[in-house]
């Protein structure tokens, strides 16, 4: 599988840059509620990754990961209309911004609850290795969720198992709002992964062309039934952590500054040249059409409710 | 024509349902903490890893929330795996990805997934056990929505109910008490014999009190009733067995013909299932009834660790009578 050019990575980059303003607009007039959580600026990772999987490889990611399920391949109609709660929406309304499944991608969920999704994709890749199906899971978590109890029982399995597993941890500094010296009584990620066993790599998140060949490397060796292996992809959001956080309390405005300036939609742009601020323009208003078009659809029936709580 | 029967403990009986349910379909496998080379630790799983091996009888280390998960995620992808809690106790440790994944996964992808998958273990106190290893779990689970919740008393039930639970498309907390693990009754010889859910049993006819009750304690209602019917109070015994989905229909045609019910549990009193039950009949038999519904619950402490102690805080036969006749 050879990576995409960069035209398609920003493309693909721009398209959630694109949809996190719409977002960001609906809920500043109010027409969008709940917590809103952005990933600005972290663009590339999620690029990078979703690149390296078949459509049919497992994912779970985080409630910052809407990147990941338009990368997986899901559809932007579906995802928007479950982001506003309607019918239209990829679970009809009743998961949210938080809870967006498409099982039809592999998407086994993006999560509200710190790190819990990665035991879902271990148990898919227990899944892959039982039938021999030749797949593999990802699933994506922050530098928060590496202290959560269930994200090394999960990783202690997947090695202890060798599962086709790639655990990508985006490294962007803060857990929510919280810097990772004030949490982490080793801040040294890679050393907490590679304790379990298996291979931890760190690379450039903010470079899609990087994140892409470290994830295929992984993927490859989950196939071919090596086992897992740990990512630390370091990033930045340049934005807060959710719609009431500004995100310049506990960082300066240098700090977001140069990281503004040197975001991996910038840098991609630099190295694609003038092409770029049309691709970026196109994914503007491919969102924006399809902003309006789940804005039009309708809203669930309330009889729903109380339909589906058992299959 | 009566299907030939066996007679089977209520174990013997929950093994054989597992092991023909492994026998007849691939994608079932059980996991848990020393399940496979140890057999268990109240041996429900002996003999198994010999038989199916280790793909398909997976030891785990002693993590609930990551065995739980990963049963989870398998779950979502076409296995259906069986999960083993050593006691229910420990699946508290566990409680996000049951009531937080498996519970609403269904529900939260608008139908895309289902989580077939049955969680089973003791739950309930065995003896001395003490305050960690003795909780009733089946009413914290039985109160979150997308869950199925059943707790057989009889050696058939545990035969029919687990065997309909692996089929189940729905997440399972299949509940034992310890105590009933020994006792016998007989079972049907028919690998297909499913007990379907949300239907209630009448043990014995009565019609003076109700006696409602799941798992051990409908044993203990029906000693209860033997002791009152020497005093000529003819008690109904109703087995609940499954608390999720309810049968309410066999629960209050019950009531409108004793007009009296005693609800038995043995979960703490405050808040614990049987309460949940009593209200039920309260608000939909109000006119039936001739007497307030009674709860038998646990004593709201945690579980004692000497046996005096143990037993004084569990319903038994005496507690029951001592019910029936504040209201008869």
């Amino acid at each position: 599988m050879e990576s995409p050019s960069a035209e398609s990575f920003l493309r693909q980059m721009a398209t959630l840059q694109a949809l996190e303003r719409e977002l960001t607009t609906l809920s500043q007039s109010g027409r969008l509620r709940g917590s809103l959580h952005l990933a600005q600026g972290q663009e590339a990772v999620p690029a990078g990754a979703c690149a390296a999987l078949q459509p049919s490889d497992y994912l779970t990611a985080t409630y910052r990961g809407h990147g990941y399920v338009l990368a997986k391949g899901c559809s932007l109609d579906g995802v928007l209309a479950e982001i506003l709660g309607k019918a239209t929406g990829l679970a009809c309304g009743k998961g949210g911004k938080m809870h967006l499944f498409d099982l039809s991608h592999g998407l086994l969920g993006t999560n509200g609850i710190v790190g819990a999704g990665v035991g879902s994709v271990v148990g898919a890749a227990l899944t892959a290795k039982m039938d021999r199906n030749g797949r593999v899971g990802l699933t994506v978590f922050g530098d928060g969720a590496i202290n959560q109890g269930h994200v090394h029982e999960a990783m202690n399995m997947a090695a202890l198992y060798q599962l086709p597993v790639i655990f990508l941890c985006e490294n962007n500094l803060y857990a929510e709002m919280t810097p990772l010296h004030r949490s982490h009584g080793n801040v040294n990620l890679l050393e907490r992964a590679s304790s379990y066993g298996m291979d931890a790599i760190q690379v450039d998140g903010n470079d899609p062309f990087k994140v892409y060949e470290v994830v295929k490397k992984a993927v490859d060796l989950g196939r071919s039934g090596g086992g897992p292996t740990f990512i630390e992809a370091l990033t930045y959001r340049t934005v807060g952590h959710y719609q009431a956080d500004a995100g310049t309390s506990y960082r300066t405005l240098e700090e977001i500054e140069e990281w503004r300036q040197n975001s991996p939609i910038k840098r991609l742009s630099a190295r694609i040249g003038p092409d770029a601020e049309k691709i970026i323009d196109e994914a503007d208003e491919l969102v924006h059409e399809a902003v309006e078009r789940a804005l039009g659809s309708p809203d669930p029936d309330p009889a729903t409710a109380l339909q589906g709580v058992f299959a | 024509m009566i299907a030939a029967t066996t007679e089977l403990s209520f174990r013997d009986a929950l093994r054989k349902a597992l092991t023909e349910e492994l026998e007849r379909d691939d994608n079932v496998f059980v996991m848990g903490e020393d399940i496979g080379r140890y057999q268990g630790t109240f041996r429900v799983t002996e003999g198994m890893l010999t038989k199916f091996g280790e793909r398909r009888i997976i030891d785990t280390p002693i993590v609930e929330p990551g065995f739980t998960g990963i049963a989870i995620g398998a779950a979502m992808t076409g296995l259906r795996p069986i999960v083993e809690m050593m006691t229910m106790s420990f699946s508290i440790l566990a409680l996000d990805q049951i009531m937080n994944h498996a519970a609403k996964i269904h529900y939260m992808t608008g139908g895309q997934a289902t989580v077939p998958m049955v969680i089973r273990g003791p739950s309930g106190a065995a003896k001395q056990l003490s305050a960690q290893h003795s909780h009733s779990m089946e009413g914290w689970y039985a109160h979150c929505p997308g869950l199925k919740v059943v707790a057989p008393a009889t050696a058939a039930d545990a035969y029919g109910m687990f065997k309909a639970s692996v089929r189940d498309d729905n997440p399972v907390i299949f509940v034992e008490n310890p105590g009933v693990y020994t006792i016998k009754g007989q079972v049907p010889d028919d690998v297909n014999y499913l007990v379907p859910f949300g239907k209630a049993a009448i043990l014995r006819e009565g019609k003076d009190v109700s006696l409602i009750g799941y798992s051990r304690m409908t044993h203990v209602n029906l000693a209860a009733a033997e002791e009152l019917a020497k005093d000529g109070i003819d008690c109904e015994v109703v087995d609940v067995r499954s608390l999720t989905p309810l049968d309410t229909e066999t629960i209050y045609e019950s009531v409108r013909k004793t007009h009296r019910a005693v609800v038995v549990y043995e979960d703490w009193k405050n808040g614990g299932y049987g309460g949940e039950i009593a209200a039920r009949i309260g608000e939909d038999c109000f006119d039936d009834l001739d007497a307030p519904v009674v709860r038998c619950g646990g004593l709201n402490v945690p579980m004692p660790y000497a046996r005096v102690l143990e037993l004084e805080c569990i319903p038994d036969v005496k507690d029951v009578i001592e019910k029936v006749r504040k209201i008869r």
